[in-house]
């Protein structure tokens, strides 16, 4: 009787498992983070385009439109560069909320990540 | 009375039940199971949740599950254009018919949608020359992120999705 619900359990933990992935276009930042002391930074994209159309940030503050090519340090956040341009306190929370964005696990590698999503050779 | 196939029965349609739901409803993976965020992170609870946003948007089958330019032509949501005042917002309306597809029905690019979220100068003249036929641009160069494959497999919908930009059957005689 309680073989099945064991074997139901565990085929269901195994899907979900399976499918525990990253939101499309979220995006691992520790070129630095990590060697620094911090958290990696995790990046979802989800949530900032039902905010800011994609030229607001790849257009107007300069990100490039590659995982990896833009190299962004804290000071510039603090000066009001990139991600500063919104995260200062007024648009969005400010640099003192250290741990909202630096919330990644430890080890990650840097790139973008995401399920639902296009399994071919490229560079993504 | 026992019949125990009734629990096989049973276990598979539950299982059933529940790829069915994840195919059609959507499945937004919880942020402290999403194998980024650490679960023991003061973020989590703090952070919207995809789910909470992103179940509210036209639904897709692809990417985020989340037709994002029907979000946006239909008003569900509005995100802004641009933070500085003196900056253009444009749009362009022209559509480009791209022939040369082999075997595979034709492509056309709308300008429209993609320059709801961009700005010309995202593409044009860094990686798309703004000349029809000028473009060297294949699926293997996309597939490695190039032209199209910039943002199409990376944050726009994927590379699976062939026919959203092969839309145009050809003629059998090739025309």
């Amino acid at each position: 009787m309680k073989r099945w619900r064991m074997g139901f359990g565990i085929i269901a933990a195994g899907l979900l498992t399976v499918s525990a992935e990253a939101e499309y276009g979220d995006v691992v930042l520790n070129r630095r983070a990590e060697a620094e002391g911090m958290p990696p930074v995790i990046f979802p994209h989800w949530f900032h385009r039902i905010r800011f159309r994609c030229k607001v940030c790849h257009y107007e503050l300069g990100f490039e439109m590659r995982a990896g090519s833009n190299v962004v340090t804290m000071q510039d956040i603090i000066d009001g560069k990139f991600c500063g341009m919104c995260h200062n306190d007024e648009i969005a929370w400010g640099t003192e909320n250290c741990e909202l964005c630096h919330s990644g696990k430890p080890g990650l590698k840097s790139g973008i990540r995401g399920g639902h999503s296009t399994k071919g050779p490229g560079v993504w | 009375m026992r019949k125990p196939w009734r629990h096989g029965i049973l276990a598979g349609a539950a299982i059933l039940g529940l790829a069915a739901g994840v195919a059609v409803a959507g499945y937004w993976v919880p942020l402290a199971r999403d194998n980024l965020h650490d679960p023991e992170s003061p973020a989590i609870g703090v952070l919207q949740e995809p789910a909470e946003a992103l179940s509210r948007l036209p639904p897709d089958p692809a990417g985020n599950q989340v037709n994002w330019v029907k979000a946006l032509e239909e008003g569900v949501i509005n995100p802004r254009t641009n933070l500085r005042p003196e900056t253009r917002v444009r749009i362009r309306e022209t559509e480009v018919l791209m022939k040369d597809t082999g075997e595979m029905p034709m492509v056309l690019f709308p300008h429209r949608p993609h320059t709801l979220w961009l700005d010309c100068k995202n593409c044009h003249e860094k990686y798309f020359i703004s000349k029809a036929g000028a473009n060297p641009i294949n699926m293997y160069k996309i597939l490695q992120g190039e032209y199209c494959g910039r943002c199409h497999g990376a944050v726009a919908f994927p590379l699976t999705e062939c026919k959203r930009c092969h839309s145009v059957p050809r003629n059998k005689d090739g025309s």
